[in-house]
């Protein structure tokens, strides 16, 4: 008695951990508390699951416990701040298929459950595994291992009968059949919608997909604790299917497409209508030392950063470039789009790895009035965000986009690889405007020269 | 469990995690779809529970992958958070 009661009363404390480190997530100065304290949730709630009257196979759960934290716990120390996306999905993916595997253990299970629970049960199976295997292959294309991005009407529909068919064996389930092979064909259906809704999906959208699956194995989680009569999980789970719905939206309003256009629809799938437009004109270019000059004798410069930079390492360097303009006067700021990098504030955590203050970035919304103040606006690896098109071109595939304004700066220097189209293949306006110029080269050694461009003044 | 009062479980935990992250700024979404994906590691302690229910040997064998894989989401979820959380710092805060 006196043990449940400490075991429920450690489920609370964990619970209300969580929320609370959620809460002191949402503000840069007390965000690292917050995580600290929903580990300390964590810790306490794991420790005292193994109070639980009646639980055998200790010497399994410790072994399955150290290995799985320390293949974690190694893979995430390694990765790069760049690759974070993608490791991000592959933990939400663990989480799926643990909410799957506990469904499975259930239903497998003498003992007869009630009917809302087996409904609860068999949906949290199901969305748990969409959500592992989804996340699988979303770690994959944005890691590079695939490359394609099949999509076609044929394999739609084979997707929607296999769907079908995961919720049909699903619904049997539901009402109380307990067959094996009846359990194994609902977990391989899943399993395989899961690949097959993620495969068409481009590299471009995929944040809000991997954002999608955090939802969805939140809501998986918040169900299966309802199934095994666990407040603490049902609590933690749905709390992080609302809060994930919610930054999906965020994320997907951000790219200026709604959530179904992202899964059924492919960017660019109508790509017959944009060559269309021949943007005229010639591109300038600059030499690292001119470009210098400019930034040197400036008083306002805003950096507008995108995936490019962190391919190319640039950050650590355009810091340097920064601190060095700031001494000499210069007032810099940086300037982010919602989706710059891989997913909403990736791009932020890039900076903030180089030494850059989270209060020299500024947002959207903060910085675009300003552009019109700004002498330079410098970008670097980004493209899309910039893209004028946005505003006026009605027939781009990006129009209605929300942009950085970076073309009413009085000058801008796009430091550029070479002369080709970005990552999603549309025509850029900004790089054949008349204030701009363009600055070839890799991010890096461009930001090197730029450097030492403004020492030499 | 009583069908309603999980009923009341489930939506004042949506209430609450809606409005928890509304506040949220742009800056700190990469971290906090982390730090979520930390929390509904929370899993874990499910896994557990039915491994330590587990009577056979295919149950042992679900058991175990749910309790692997529960224990890579909590361990994994929490280091990219707090390593992407370490690295937030005002102009103000010294820089290592």
């Amino acid at each position: 008695m006196t043990l449940s009661l400490l075991i429920q009363t450690s489920y609370f404390v964990a619970a209300v951990l969580f929320i609370l480190g959620l809460k002191a997530m949402s503000s840069p100065k007390t965000a690292r508390r917050g995580v600290i304290w929903a580990g300390a949730g964590m810790v306490l709630a794991t420790v005292v699951t193994f109070l639980h009257e009646g639980l055998h196979n200790y010497a399994l759960m410790v072994i399955a416990i150290v290995a799985g934290g320390g293949v974690a716990w190694v893979s995430a120390k390694r990765v790069a701040m760049t690759d974070m996306p993608q490791m991000i999905a592959v933990y939400n993916g663990m989480g799926g298929g643990a909410a799957a595997a506990i469904a499975a253990n259930e239903l497998l299970a003498d003992h007869v459950l009630a009917p809302v629970v087996l409904v609860l049960a068999v949906l949290g199976a199901l969305i748990g595994t969409v959500a592992f295997t989804g996340s699988v292959i979303a770690f994959a294309k944005l890691q590079g291992l695939i490359r394609k991005s099949p999509r076609s009407t044929a394999l739609q529909l084979v997707n929607l009968l296999i769907g079908l068919g995961a919720v049909a064996a699903g619904v049997a389930l539901a009402l109380g059949q307990t067959d094996v092979a009846l359990l194994a064909a609902f977990f391989a259906a899943a399993a395989v919608f899961g690949v097959l809704i993620t495969l068409p999906i481009g590299g471009a959208d995929m944040p809000v997909v991997i954002s999608l699956f955090n939802a969805l194995t939140g809501l998986a989680v918040g169900f299966e604790g309802f199934v095994l009569g666990n407040p603490a999980m049902m609590i933690a789970g749905i709390v992080v299917g609302a809060s994930g719905t919610l930054l999906t939206q965020l994320m997907a309003k951000a790219m200026n497409r709604s959530l179904g256009n992202v899964l059924f629809a492919g960017f660019g799938a109508d790509e017959g209508t944009e060559s269309a437009g021949d943007s005229g004109g010639t591109m300038k270019a600059i030499d690292a030392t001119d470009a210098a000059i400019m930034l040197a004798y400036a008083n306002r410069v805003i950096i507008v950063p995108g995936y490019g930079m962190a391919v190319a390492q640039a950050q650590h360097k355009i810091w340097e470039l920064t601190e060095l303009l700031e001494d000499r006067g210069v007032k810099v700021k940086f300037a982010i789009h919602p989706v710059a990098g891989r997913m909403p504030g990736h791009m932020n955590v890039l900076l903030a790895e180089a030494g850059v203050p989270y209060d020299k970035i500024a947002d959207l919304e903060e910085i675009n009035a300003e552009f019109a103040r700004a002498d330079v606006a410098v970008v670097i690896g980004a493209n899309d965000v910039v893209n004028p098109a946005a505003r006026s071109n009605k027939d781009s595939p990006i129009y209605g986009m929300p942009i950085l304004n970076v073309d009413q700066a009085q000058h801008c220097i796009v430091i550029k690889r070479g002369k080709g189209t970005g990552f999603s293949g549309i025509e850029n306006e900004l790089f054949f405007a008349e204030n701009t110029s363009m600055l070839y080269g890799d991010g890096q050694k461009a930001a090197s020269e730029l450097i030492a461009g403004v020492k030499t003044l | 469990m009583e069908g309603f009062i999980a009923l009341y479980i489930f939506m004042l935990a949506a209430v609450a995690g809606y409005e928890v992250i509304s506040k949220v700024p742009v800056i700190l979404h990469t971290p906090l779809m982390s730090g979520s994906n930390f929390v509904h590691g929370i899993v874990l302690i499910g896994a557990m529970i039915a491994l330590g229910h587990a009577e056979t040997v295919a149950q042992q064998v679900i058991g175990f992958i749910a309790v692997f894989l529960g224990a890579g989401n909590a361990v994994g979820g929490y280091v990219v958070t707090e390593r992407m959380l370490e690295m937030f710092k005002s102009s103000g805060e010294k820089r290592t």
